[in-house]
């Protein structure tokens, strides 16, 4: 071992740094500094009038930041909604995600004819371009052309009334459905690549010892998953409530309000009104939050981790 | 699983048929309306179209400039995945084969940019192009080339993340002999990890094809009429006046195939490199 790292010192002290060199220049151009940017712009009065010269926008301090949660006025008001619903959707998109990624990825465990073709096809939706995937979905919400309404009204008869899927209430349902298409497969893959970690001789031990496929599961396979599922929980959690792209396409430029993300409601405020400032606030405070749950969340896991030792 | 009884055979078959019919309905949608007439797509849904017809696959071609495009798309996604892959490939060489001062601090940085919103950054890199533009000249603002250096930071971290997993996996006697045989770390690299990494590069260059194709929220702001990608360009079927629904099944199943190919021809790979990276 102490020749080993007698013998990597041999090189060139810089070297490592200049690997790196390249990688680490564009995160800061394109993450870390248009970051700092961002947290400037949110005190500064960036209107239609400043965009070719930001710098010379008047300062206002707190200005922007009182706009936005001064939840008496519109724009308050208006950005609190769409932090509930975003919560609502998280919640449940996640939920639901993790759910059915962990129930087809313990359910494809063992091979069975067939397996391989049907792993392809769960991964269909996360290979799909999202755009192309989403706008196909908005042509199955279509109240009069599309297949939802023909399968529930038509076929099944449960509404009296073809209803309304991409505006109004009706929307949030949709949007969650489409969410959930979309991003259980990335969880079934996570956990497929998980379970194949698992030493088969734990399973065949149990099963001397008596024990039935849910005791496996709940003794071996999900304590087993722990790590993986930490891990997961957040990228997932973190991805669904910055999701941008399924609204986008689902509704276009505007989200009915019961389906109003924040994504999309920050990018509204800013690139509609052209108000960059009040956008650029909204975007810091929704920073701060993810910061408090992530580390509120990694906090409170590696406690738990410490504890179980 | 040891033994699994019969209920669990049945339960397994149900869910797992019920999970496929969710899964694949859209797909099918896609594939049948997109050989449809347009008055079936026009009227009540039909699961069946009443005649096959392949015209939307050639009226998508003037409907929009989608052949314009897909030019920009790949122009934008190749040039995006060459260079992530190759800056991917130095870094993770560096993180793997060295130990220096400030190792960790590159790894959490690096990861930890991915999970902030687009859309945080999305309003001063708007800013940082339109401004570079106007004292240097230099138009990133609308440019392609804007667009491929946003994109490869958006693989770059995982791209790395997993290419440490697959060079750690490399045995280090391979290049430290090649070193001690006078070979300059850079020759090692190239003649000795690239070649035995090659199933780990191709993983990560299908991820990063297919972040730079698929990205909507960039693509929509960092654009202009002339380096529009299909992200953008597909919604302009949707806001003209009449939808016709076939030829936008038709133009999103012409735009997925080349991804969806990839993807599926080397899911192994990233399922390998997914469980290199659930390891440690």
């Amino acid at each position: 071992m102490r020749q080993r790292l007698g013998r990597l010192r041999l090189t060139p002290k810089g070297l490592p740094y200049l690997l790196l060199l390249p990688a680490l220049l564009l995160e800061l151009l394109i993450h870390l500094v248009p970051m700092v940017v961002g947290i400037a712009m949110s005190f500064k009065q960036l209107t239609q009038f400043f965009i070719r010269d930001w710098s010379s926008a008047p300062w206002t301090g707190l200005g922007n930041y009182h706009l936005a949660v001064d939840f008496s006025a519109p724009v308050g008001q208006s950005l609190l909604n769409s932090f509930w619903v975003t919560c609502a959707f998280t919640i449940l998109a996640v939920g639901l995600s993790w759910l059915v990624g962990t129930t087809a990825a313990i359910m494809m465990q063992d091979a069975f004819r067939g397996r391989g073709l049907l792993r392809a096809a769960f991964l269909l939706p996360y290979a799909l371009p999202v755009y192309a995937a989403v706008i196909t979905w908005s042509f199955m919400f279509q109240r009069d052309t599309g297949l939802v309404n023909h399968v529930l009204h038509d076929q099944l008869h449960l509404t009296s009334d073809r209803p309304f899927w991409l505006i109004g209430d009706n929307s949030f349902t949709a949007l969650v459905v489409v969410s959930v298409w979309r991003s259980w497969p990335f969880a079934f893959l996570t956990l497929t690549a998980g379970l194949q970690n698992i030493p088969r001789e734990l399973y065949e031990a149990a099963a001397m010892d008596g024990a039935g496929v849910w005791q496996q599961i709940r003794r071996i396979t999900l304590p087993s998953l722990r790590p993986v599922n930490l891990v997961l929980v957040l990228v997932l959690f973190l991805w669904t409530f910055n999701d941008f792209n399924t609204p986008y396409v689902l509704f276009g430029k505007s989200a009915p309000e019961a389906s109003d993300l924040i994504s999309i409601h920050i990018y509204q405020s800013s690139f509609v009104t052209w108000n960059f400032g009040a956008g650029s606030a909204m975007s810091v405070l929704l920073l701060l939050f993810l910061l408090l749950v992530t580390s509120v969340y990694l906090f409170t896991t590696s406690r738990r981790r410490g504890a179980d030792d | 699983m040891i033994n699994p009884p019969a209920s669990f055979r049945w339960t397994r078959r149900i869910v797992l048929a019920l999970l496929a019919v969710f899964t694949l309905v859209p797909v099918g949608v896609m594939v049948s309306s997109s050989l449809k007439p347009l008055q079936d797509v026009q009227g009540p849904f039909r699961w069946i179209p009443s005649t096959l017809t392949v015209r939307p696959y050639f009226d998508i071609w003037k409907t929009v400039p989608l052949g314009k495009y897909f030019i920009n798309s790949i122009i934008v996604a190749g040039g995006a995945t060459v260079c992530s892959v190759l800056i991917a490939i130095l870094a993770a060489y560096g993180v793997s084969r060295y130990r220096f001062r400030g190792r960790r601090l590159f790894t959490v940085t690096v990861l930890s940019t991915q999970m902030f919103p687009g859309i945080l950054f999305l309003l001063p890199l708007f800013l940082i192009f339109v401004n570079i533009g106007n004292s240097t000249g230099v138009a990133l603002y609308g440019s392609r080339g804007g667009l491929i250096l946003t994109y490869l930071t958006f693989s770059l971290p995982f791209s790395i993340w997993m290419l440490v997993g697959y060079f750690d996996s490399i045995p280090r006697d391979l290049d430290e002999a090649a070193l001690v045989d006078g070979c300059g770390p850079v020759r090692a690299l190239v003649q000795i990890i690239v070649p035995a990494a090659v199933p780990g590069i191709v993983a990560v260059a299908v991820y990063a094809f297919m972040t730079a194709w698929g990205e909507v929220l960039f693509a929509s702001v960092m654009t202009n009429d002339e380096t529009r990608t299909l992200a953008v360009g597909l919604q302009g079927y949707a806001t003209l006046n009449d939808v016709y629904w076939n030829q936008v099944m038709a133009a999103s199943l012409v735009v997925s195939v080349p991804v969806v190919a990839g993807f599926l021809l080397l899911q192994r790979y990233l399922v390998a490199g997914l469980t290199a990276g659930a390891v440690k």
